[in-house]
């Protein structure tokens, strides 16, 4: 141990005490990623030796030696103290790894199979009377049905989501906001297949309409609004009071202090949340393969016939089992991700572009 | 313009909780009346009845009348937002909109009310505003940046300058000086002592010097015990407050003999 501070005092004066310093020896910055690689190595190259055929085995190794490792090292050069926090550290990225993985693995996985067929082509056609095993097809028409049926969700259900939630915070009161409130998050808990049930049972079997990319919506519309109610009521409850107040008491009306003080403070957590509770409905398959159907062919109109939608198109074309539907399947995969993932840093640009701005 | 609050029978209650209790006082116009007395005895509370915004607090509840030139405040059938633009308020704490620029801040009561003005003239009721809270010096090359950037004293300049800037009759003040500086304090007694040529002013302050400085008259509140509601003790000009008060409570208070 190098730490020069000393436990014991020295049993006398006479002897000269060593200069009292805060310094101690320091591994260099570069030795955790070079202790990571040389674990690495070692990971590999025991899996090698005993003949481990499971790359999980090797990395197992690999981390359990890169922490003994660093323990031991650490222990030795830095003193104990040290030695702890960079155990605790390592767990932590390992736990990071572990998080990590499966999720870029998928990413991978995608990118790599998606990208075979991914083109313009595919991008602006639709699958038209081209039989399942061949090659070509597009899924413009699933784009299209996607984006109308979760557009006409949204606009169902993010205005009575926001105008619930601006009541619940800003008006409710009493018995009418408890029930509001229970029934929200009774909805919060309802699967998106009994939705596409209750859906087709009242729209489809009572009232006698045919599938179409409406009734789909009116099903994503009951999954997304509780999900916009309740992310927007968090927000407008960190709302602080003495904003209101302040306006209040400029003598401006309750319901323009709303408008105008409230929901502009707000609102970059509400977009964020409407945002993902669209990312949300974006993927589901359940209500749209009872209440859609899937059409091969576009169908620009929502409101009169089957359509189609990426999350279908995927599960009907992996259904189909030839080598060019798989490949069809992973490029739609690919896209739904795609969008999804564009609608949340459009989500982050607006929470980051509205958010309240401080500083000079 | 200015006018005379007749205040006869106020009792505020938050929950069941009874916060002051019965309380009758005159508040002259074109005058300062200033409110002293120890901390929890409901002298925010009953300020914030004059502009019926007690009611906004969850709970909260008021029995009693507000005469404000011989009109009830809580009689039925009035508005709480055109008394609100009648008696304008200045909080305890600063509370700039954090979404609004400087500028924005103090035409936000001119804007959010829909008085549209000209651009002109709203830059010069800004200006002025800002001059009159002292604080045109150091915002005015950065007019347009957010007003959270501000500090504590100048955020509550800010919020003097906002609350002038709609000209309300009657301008109730919460402690408006306990963040700033003596100088800032100064220019806002000064700035007190102006518009009390046009407004009625109610000003609360732990400060005694300052009470007697800038107030006609005063008025002591105290609570007889922890958990009683609130009272008036004694109501009467400064001078006679500070130098020979009718209650002995309020010459122990005023002499530091308190509790
Ligand atoms: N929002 C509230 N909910 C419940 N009780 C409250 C609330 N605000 C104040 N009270 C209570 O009402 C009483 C009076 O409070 P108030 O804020 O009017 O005191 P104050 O005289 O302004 O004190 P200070 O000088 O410290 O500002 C206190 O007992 C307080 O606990
Ligand atoms: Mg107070």
């Amino acid at each position: 141990m190098s730490n020069v501070i000393t436990e014991k005092r020295p049993v006398a004066d006479s002897a000269p005490r060593p200069p009292v310093t805060l310094r101690q020896a320091r591994l260099p910055r570069w030795s955790p990623p070079v202790f990571a690689l040389v674990a690495l190595a070692a990971g590999a190259g025991i899996g090698l030796v005993a003949g481990l055929d499971s790359k999980i085995q090797w990395g197992l190794i690999a981390a359990l030696l890169f922490i003994i490792g660093t323990y031991a090292v650490a222990a030795k050069v830095e003193g104990a103290r040290q030695a702890k926090d960079r155990l605790a550290t390592s767990l932590v990225w390992i736990a990071f790894l572990l998080a990590v993985l499966p999720l870029a693995s998928l990413i991978w996985e995608t990118v790599v199979r998606g990208s075979k067929v991914l083109d313009g082509y595919f991008l602006t056609h639709s699958m038209g009377t081209l039989p399942d095993a061949m090659v070509g097809g597009g899924i413009n028409h699933a784009i299209t049905g996607t984006l109308q049926q979760v557009g006409l969700a949204t606009l169902i259900a993010a205005p009575i989501g926001l105008l619930t939630a601006i009541y619940l915070v800003e008006y409710g009161r009493g018995r009418l906001a408890k029930a509001v409130t229970f029934f929200v998050d009774v909805m919060t808990g309802v699967p998106s297949i009994v939705a596409g049930l209750f859906v087709l049972s009242v729209w489809i079997l009572i009232l006698g309409f045919g599938p179409s990319g409406f009734a789909g919506s009116m099903a994503l519309a009951i999954l997304m609004m509780p999900v916009v109610v309740r992310s927007t009521e968090e927000m407008l409850k960190l709302v602080p009071n003495e904003l209101r107040e302040a306006s209040l008491a400029l003598g401006v009306p309750k319901w323009r202090t709303i408008l105008k003080v409230v929901l502009p403070t707000s609102i970059g957590g509400i977009t964020t949340g409407v945002m993902l509770a669209i990312a949300r409905i974006t993927g589901e398959t359940a209500p749209v393969l009872l209440l859609v159907w899937g059409a091969k062919t576009i169908n620009n109109n929502p409101f009169e016939g089957a359509q189609q939608s990426l999350p279908l198109y995927v599960y009907q074309q992996w259904q189909q089992g030839s080598e060019a539907s798989y490949d069809r399947a992973w490029a739609a995969a690919l896209v739904l991700i795609a969008f999804v993932m564009i609608l949340n840093l459009v989500a982050r640009g607006i929470a980051r572009w509205k958010a309240p701005k401080t500083g000079r | 313009m200015a006018k005379r609050i007749d205040v006869s029978g106020l009792s505020a209650f938050y929950g069941s909780h009874k916060a002051i209790d019965d309380i009758s006082m005159t508040v002259e116009p074109r005058s300062v009346t200033a409110f002293i007395g120890p901390s929890g005895c409901g002298k925010s509370t009953f300020l914030r009845t004059l502009n019926r915004m007690h009611e906004v607090t969850p709970g909260g509840r008021v029995e009693g009348k507000v005469l404000l030139d011989d009109e009830n405040l809580y009689g039925s059938g009035v508005d709480p937002v055109a008394v609100r633009r009648t008696v304008g308020m200045v909080f305890q704490r600063p509370n700039p909109f954090p979404t609004m620029s400087i500028f924005d801040n103090v035409a936000a009561g001119l804007r959010l009310n829909g008085t549209v003005k000209k651009k002109s003239e709203l830059n010069d009721v800004v200006e002025k505003s800002l001059k009159g809270a002292n604080l045109w010096n150091e915002v005015k090359d950065r007019l347009n940046k957010p007003g959270s950037g501000l500090s504590g004293g100048q955020q509550q300049r800010l919020c003097i300058a906002r609350a002038i800037a709609v000209e309300p009759q009657v301008l109730l003040m919460d402690e408006p000086c306990s963040a700033l500086d003596p100088i800032s304090t100064l220019a806002i007694e000064d700035l007190i002592g102006e518009l009390k040529e046009r407004f009625t002013i109610v000003i609360v302050t732990h400060n005694m010097q300052q009470a007697a400085r800038v107030s006609d008259r005063t008025a002591f509140f105290n609570l007889s015990a922890v958990g009683q509601p609130g009272k008036l003790v004694e109501i009467d000009e400064t001078e006679r407050i500070f130098s020979n008060p009718s209650v002995q409570d309020t010459e122990d208070y005023i002499s530091g003999r308190f509790g």
